[in-house]
């Protein structure tokens, strides 16, 4: 389990990170001996990549589920509405 | 890894030990930890007049509960009933307007049944909007004196019924405020208390581990049509149980807030399936199905926090557990709610609304198995009378809505 005091992986098999502080542009997370830069700021409770995720692949978090990604996601990227959907009921929007 | 950690060791008794609860008894046998008169208005065409008795009453525990509309429904005369004979309750003053479709005089007759003072004042009979507000004033203040003779008795855990929602969901709620509350939910149930969860529209994604933890095959059947049902109304909806301030949140879909929602319910067996107003037949975990049966219609299932709360509380709990991420500062009449913040950011900012904060595992290194202890002996103080801070705001929400329900099947309680 590789957690740091910028986010935590739920569970081992979890392809995502959520993150337990606000990150903003120029910061960098720490994850397995790599850097990252954070490209957009991103606040508390978000999910990142943990390893590059292939369109189509599903998205796991606390060793389940939470629905698929909608193009292929880099390690570190911000994982949310814009790169993945639900597998069940889409998710609305203020503006849709 | 804290997160995931499920520690089942028997509750240390010393908390409930050291606080003599005390209950009120009512005379149907059921006892309360608050003593409530309701003002209960039957339509909203009464509202504002039951609203204009209680106000000069604030300080004396008399709430406003209400159906607002005009034609009958079986549910909501249910869930009425139940809320104006809950063990919370005392007393209730019936405010009618006089031509709408509410079944009055049945209300009432249960609610002498069940050995509370009831008055009804019917609008249209009593002279208008002042003339009502000063008899109902009068009875009101009548009984605010009675009530203070009401019987007090010992009052054990074993005698709490305790619900859970959540509201104002954020990504910190799945991982700080609701796998808390599933610890202290654990911890009432191995001290033979009865708990409640809900929101079967939010558990998609989550059916197969549901299933698993019933204590019969036939309820693990009855639980899987339950689940089934309310998958299919929400997609009929068109909408899962998920509002933009959620993806705010970082969650990004209902079968991600689903687990989050889900980890509320702690890792007992599941004891049973009840409908709103229907009361548990046994200590343990029970879970209520809120999605109306039949084909959908009167819209969406709950179209707040507020209904469910509602729901909750005609199912006899005395308390409700309401976590949240976002912020929600809501509370609700008869019984108290205690907000647990699991967002450490939104606690900081709203700190008066929040009864504990859960962001602490976020934030600091408290752990669950923490938190989970102060959210039990949190609900031993609510218990012993301590007002929560919705209660301290004065925050009395409550609604009942139209739905259609079938009677629970013969499998959804076990003997």
């Amino acid at each position: 389990m590789e957690n740091s005091n910028q986010f935590i992986k739920l569970s081992d098999n979890d392809n995502v990170f959520v993150l337990t502080k606000n990150v903003d542009v120029g910061d960098t997370l720490t994850y397995n001996g790599e850097n990252y830069r954070v490209t957009t700021p991103i606040t508390l409770g978000h999910k990142i990549a943990a390893r590059a995720i292939a369109k189509g692949e599903k998205i796991i978090k606390f060793n389940m589920s939470i629905g698929s990604a909608t193009q292929d996601i880099m390690a570190g990227e911000h994982v949310h509405l814009h790169n993945m959907k639900s597998d069940f009921i889409d998710t609305h929007t203020r503006e849709s | 890894m804290i997160l995931l950690i499920r520690i089942q060791e028997k509750v240390d008794d010393n908390i409930s030990k050291e606080m003599e609860l005390k209950g009120y008894q009512r005379k149907d046998g059921r006892k309360g930890i608050r003593n409530v008169i309701l003002v209960a208005y039957l339509v909203e065409c009464a509202h504002h007049v039951a609203s204009e008795i209680a106000r000069p009453f604030r300080d004396d525990h008399v709430q406003v509960i209400g159906f607002g509309g005009c034609y009958p429904n079986t549910y909501a005369a249910k869930v009425m009933k139940q809320l104006c004979t809950h063990p919370n309750v005392g007393g209730v003053l019936l405010v009618s307007l006089g031509c709408e479709s509410f079944n009055r005089r049945k209300l009432a007759e249960a609610i002498d049944e069940s050995g509370r003072p009831v008055k009804t004042l019917v609008i249209q009979n009593s002279g208008g909007t002042s003339k009502t507000i000063a008899s109902g004033q009068e009875w009101i203040q009548q009984t605010v004196m009675s009530l203070k003779k009401t019987k007090q008795v010992k009052l054990s855990v074993e005698d709490l019924i305790i619900g859970t929602i959540c509201g104002g969901s954020d990504a910190t709620s799945g991982i700080a405020a609701n796998p808390s509350v599933g610890l202290a939910f654990d911890k009432f149930v191995e001290n033979n208390s009865t708990v409640i969860f809900e929101e079967t529209g939010e558990m998609i994604g989550c059916f197969e581990d549901i299933i698993n933890r019933a204590e019969t095959p036939l309820l693990a059947e009855e639980l899987q049509k339950a689940l089934n049902k309310a998958a299919r109304y929400y997609t009929v909806m068109g909408y899962g149980s998920f509002a933009p301030g959620n993806a705010d949140g970082g969650l990004t879909t209902i079968e991600e807030k689903s687990l989050g929602a889900y980890a509320k319910s702690g890792s007992a067996m599941i004891s049973g399936l009840i409908k709103p107003g229907d009361l548990p037949n046994k200590p343990g975990l029970f879970l209520m199905d809120i999605v109306p049966d039949g084909e959908p219609r009167f819209g969406f299932p709950n179209i707040n926090d507020n209904v469910e709360i509602t729901e909750l509380i005609a199912s006899g709990c005395h308390i409700i557990l309401f976590t949240t991420g976002r912020g929600s500062v809501v509370g609700s009449a008869i019984s108290p709610v205690i907000k647990i913040c699991g967002n450490p950011d939104t606690y900081k900012r709203m700190s008066d609304d929040m009864d504990i904060n859960a962001g602490k595992v976020i934030s600091s290194n408290a752990t669950l198995e923490e938190v989970s202890q102060e959210i039990y002996s949190k609900v031993l103080q609510t218990a012993s009378g301590i007002p929560t801070a919705s209660e301290r705001l004065g925050h009395q929400e409550s609604v009942i809505t139209y739905k259609t329900f079938e009677p629970i099947g013969p499998n959804c309680l076990v003997g």
